[in-house]
């Protein structure tokens, strides 16, 4: 199991959702995989895109303007 | 989503593919202003995906539709929207993955006469025929006014399921959708791109003008939806922000644009597009004057930066709101 970071600070939803679906295609199941944004819309998609295709989400949590997302592949 | 249900309930497996063009809404502009920030800012795709229980697959084709915006065979709509270009492509990427991930089919929500350029009885048959998808492209909402497809033929969709909506009222999609029992929808069409957007097309188009070449790039894209842009000579634009939302997400641009703002006073961030000299850079740091707390100043003391970050100050006197052409602004 592997734990890995995706910066997508400045992109706008829903490049966020694309690079971590793309990201996501390049793990295995029960990896981690930390997502660092600044867009607030991710609160929302990344946790949508999550619950649609099975993935777990661990974390959300804001600080300083910026959005960080912990998720699971399942 | 009313075409998609449509075909769910004959309990044929759908997944939805949403593609990015770059000049998709999506609460950009509510993501990045502070003032909006009260709004959703759900992306609709997958919020539809997730009401419909469906996988969605979101795709980034922004260097691909370049050549769709840039040289669109069947023209513009009323501002730089290729919309018929632009559903042909998309038809013809849909009909690529469907190849590649073992479907049979392809639907989507269009219907006669709902929009002038693109979804009209004319241009159906060319969307199916110039994207390649020929009659493996299903119209559910209107299939019974359209030749049957393929799948309609074959029996793997019973056409006598299908309907016949026509036109631009909505009123057929809302009795459709009560009868699905969904009480909210996503925005519907030609409200979600900015190529529609008369301001953003006139932006986009002083871009291309100025740089003596039709191309851009995705910055460009997303910095023509935010700020007030004033052009005052050819060669270089002034990208003023135009609340505290507009300056954060602009911030992130510093190491690309020269930028500016008021030291003495309290005002907006700006960015410069082009190749501006001192001169110049007075001139923006008046204008920018102008926009800030300042403006009725004798005098402000700008700050300029370079995108390496070297910072220098300089003192302007403001420029007065009747000594900004109404030229300047894009």
């Amino acid at each position: 199991m592997s734990q890995e970071t995706l910066n997508v600070r400045r992109m706008l939803c829903p490049l966020p959702v694309i690079r971590t679906q793309d990201k996501v295609k390049t793990l295995q199941s029960g990896d981690i995989l930390t997502v660092e944004c600044t867009d607030p819309g991710v609160m929302q998609d990344i946790p949508a895109w999550c619950r649609i295709n099975g993935h777990t989400v661990l974390e959300t949590r804001a600080e300083n303007s910026e959005y960080v997302i912990v998720l699971q592949v399942v | 989503m009313l075409a998609t249900k449509a075909v769910m309930e004959q309990g044929i497996h759908v997944e939805g593919i949403n593609f990015f063009t770059g000049f998709c809404v999506e609460g950009h502009t509510h993501a990045i202003r502070k003032r909006d920030s009260d709004k959703p800012k759900r992306n609709n795709s997958l919020w539809v995906a997730e009401q419909l229980g469906i996988k969605l697959h979101i795709i980034d084709i922004i260097e691909e539709y370049k050549q769709v915006l840039l040289n669109p065979k069947h023209g513009y709509g009323a501002n730089m929207n290729p919309c018929l270009d632009c559903k042909i492509f998309m038809v013809n990427k849909a009909k690529q993955w469907m190849l590649e991930n073992g479907f049979d089919f392809i639907i989507t929500g269009e219907v006669i006469g709902q929009r002038p350029m693109s979804q009209r009885k004319q241009t159906m048959p060319i969307v199916a025929a110039e994207s390649g998808a020929d009659d493996l492209l299903v119209r559910p909402l209107c299939a019974k006014n359209l030749p049957a497809t393929l799948p309609e033929r074959e029996g793997w969709i019973d056409r006598n399921q299908l309907f016949d909506i026509t036109g631009r009222s909505r009123k057929p999609q809302f009795a459709l959708a009560k009868q699905f029992g969904f009480t909210d929808f996503a925005q519907p069409a030609g409200g979600c791109c900015f190529l529609t957007d008369e301001s953003y097309s006139l932006k986009l188009v002083d871009l291309w003008k100025a740089r003596g070449k039709r191309d851009y790039e995705l910055d460009d894209v997303m910095l023509l939806k935010v700020g007030r842009h004033i052009r005052p000579k050819p060669h270089f634009k002034m990208i003023i922000a135009r609340e505290d939302g507009e300056s954060q997400f602009m911030s992130g641009y510093k190491k690309e644009y020269i930028s500016m703002n008021c030291h003495s006073h309290r005002g907006p961030l700006v960015l410069i597009d082009g190749t501006a000299d001192d001169d110049d850079l007075h001139l923006a740091a008046q204008i920018l004057a102008r926009y800030g707390q300042g403006r009725e100043a004798e005098q402000v003391e700008v700050t300029l930066r370079d995108q390496q970050g070297n910072e220098r100050n300089i003192v302007v006197k403001p420029l007065l709101e009747n000594e900004i052409p109404k030229e300047w602004f894009v």
